[in-house]
């Protein structure tokens, strides 16, 4: 169910998103500080590259991240083995690829 | 009848393990809504600032400061892993995990005092 | 000291119940010694294994009020709760009878992990020379004083949830070959180790450091299995 590829790439996507979960509750704070309004976030995503980037990156580890962790659980604590432990873990993993780069989308596109 | 008791798991470190494993299941299970809301601004930005107006009561910033919380402790947590799998070993394994925990809990009520 | 130890032994297999006996209580004594008080005093068909008596051979431990131990190096009045004793066979290992369970799924896994030395000199070439305060031999130190147990075994949950996982002990073992520098079987040894139910299973609960019996730290050699196959994978060599 986990094996030395599927390790490698959880650990890295773990690493990758350390500095950006620090910079995403950092952001919280600063949103939430000032009232959380669409106009503030969209002023500061749209139309800028950076922040698009930035997103998109968050979006795809956390996608291969938490697909590959829901797989150890889904085998761990629900018995799946095989193939629908990879069909959990591929559903998973497209659907917040999918939801989550629409969103960026959403946010970065002017 | 039941042939064993398990008190292996009244152990702060497997306590630790999991916090990070619910934890992080908990997010896993966030994250496709957060998407969802941040997806609404393909719509224009009244329909995310409708959404974001409802975000202003209590309830929804208690259940945000938790959020909060289980995204602070899963990424402490994991840098604890991290630790233990890629740097030599260090007898302070308890105090790393407490230090994830309080660590945690102080994003969480600074997340609440900007908030408020 | 004196008075009785109400004792309740696991009786029958993986469907049982326990069987409570009076036994009386003893200066210096063991559990192993209340286990075989049962057996000569009240009840000789009780089924429990053991051998050294001395913590040295690893067949004697068991379920000791929820935790597991070895009970011919645990004496009674550290683990009287209550003035009671509930004595199960090991967690995660399948029950043959009473207190005695089937290790061989326990040392098939660790034949899995290639815990078995591969010799890279005939008896003609000379002995290597191993410096005692090298790395590795210090590494190697560090975890090699293994009984065999099972105890880390009993106490692991990931072993309880992923019936492929090799276990701390094995994996332990193969930390210590891997730092053999006269084995010439690591190549195998940590494709052995990097694949499904390898040391990639492992969740860092470290419930076996606080439970071996002889205070080693499989957590550690695991975590060091992890970096070593995750360098071999990321060289290409896997």
């Amino acid at each position: 169910m986990m094996n030395i590829r599927l390790y490698v790439l959880q650990r890295a996507t773990a690493m990758i998103m350390a500095p950006l979960v620090l910079a995403h509750l950092f952001i919280i704070f600063y949103a939430a500080s000032r009232g959380l309004s669409a106009a503030d976030i969209l002023g500061r995503t749209r139309g800028s590259i950076g922040w698009g980037a930035f997103y998109a990156l968050f979006v795809l580890a956390a996608a291969a991240h938490g697909s590959i962790g829901l797989r150890v659980i889904a085998a761990e604590w629900a018995g799946l083995r095989g193939r629908r432990l990879d069909i959990v873990m591929w559903s998973f993993g497209a659907l917040l690829a999918m939801l989550g780069l629409r969103a960026v989308a959403a946010v970065v596109l002017p | 009848m039941t042939m064993h008791a398990t008190t292996h798991r009244r152990n702060a470190l497997w306590i630790a393990a999991m916090a990070h494993r619910l934890s992080g299941l908990a997010l896993a299970c966030f994250l496709p809504l957060h998407f969802l809301v941040l997806g609404l601004a393909i719509d224009g930005e009244a329909r995310l600032e409708g959404f974001l107006k409802w975000t202003a009561n209590p309830a929804v910033k208690l259940a945000e400061t938790g959020l909060v919380f289980l995204l602070a402790i899963h990424m402490l947590g994991g840098l604890r892993l991290l630790v233990i799998e890629n740097l030599p070993w260090r007898p302070v394994q308890k105090e790393l995990a407490t230090a994830a925990l309080v660590a945690a809990g102080l994003a969480a009520v600074a997340f609440l005092a900007c908030a408020v | 000291m004196t008075g009785t130890i109400e004792v309740s032994l696991w009786r029958g297999g993986k469907e049982g119940r326990y069987q409570v006996f009076s036994v009386p209580q003893r200066v210096n004594q063991t559990v192993l010694d209340v286990v075989t008080w049962v057996q000569r005093h009240a009840d000789p068909t009780l089924s429990y294994r053991f051998a050294c008596r001395v913590g040295m051979c690893g067949s004697c431990a068991m379920t000791v009020n929820g935790r597991p131990r070895w009970t011919c190096r645990t004496h009674t009045s550290k683990v009287i709760e209550d003035g009671k004793l509930r004595i199960g066979p090991l967690a995660n290992l399948p029950v043959i009878k009473d207190l005695a369970c089937d290790m061989r799924q326990f040392f098939e896994k660790w034949q899995a992990a290639k815990g078995v030395f591969s010799p890279s000199k005939t008896r003609a070439d000379a002995i290597e020379k191993i410096e005692p305060a090298s790395a590795p031999r210090v590494a190697a130190d560090a975890a090699i004083e293994c009984i065999n147990c099972a105890v880390c075994f009993a106490a692991c949950d990931t072993v309880r949830w992923n019936e492929e996982y090799l276990g701390p002990a094995a994996l332990n073992r193969a930390w210590t070959l891997v730092n053999d520098v006269k084995d010439a079987a690591n190549r195998e040894r940590l494709a052995a180790v990097a694949a499904n139910g390898g040391c990639t299973a492992c969740h860092s609960h470290q419930s076996c450091q606080e439970h071996c019996p002889n205070k080693l730290n499989p957590t550690a050699s695991i975590a060091g299995l992890k970096r070593r196959t995750m360098q071999a994978y990321l060289k290409g060599e896997l």
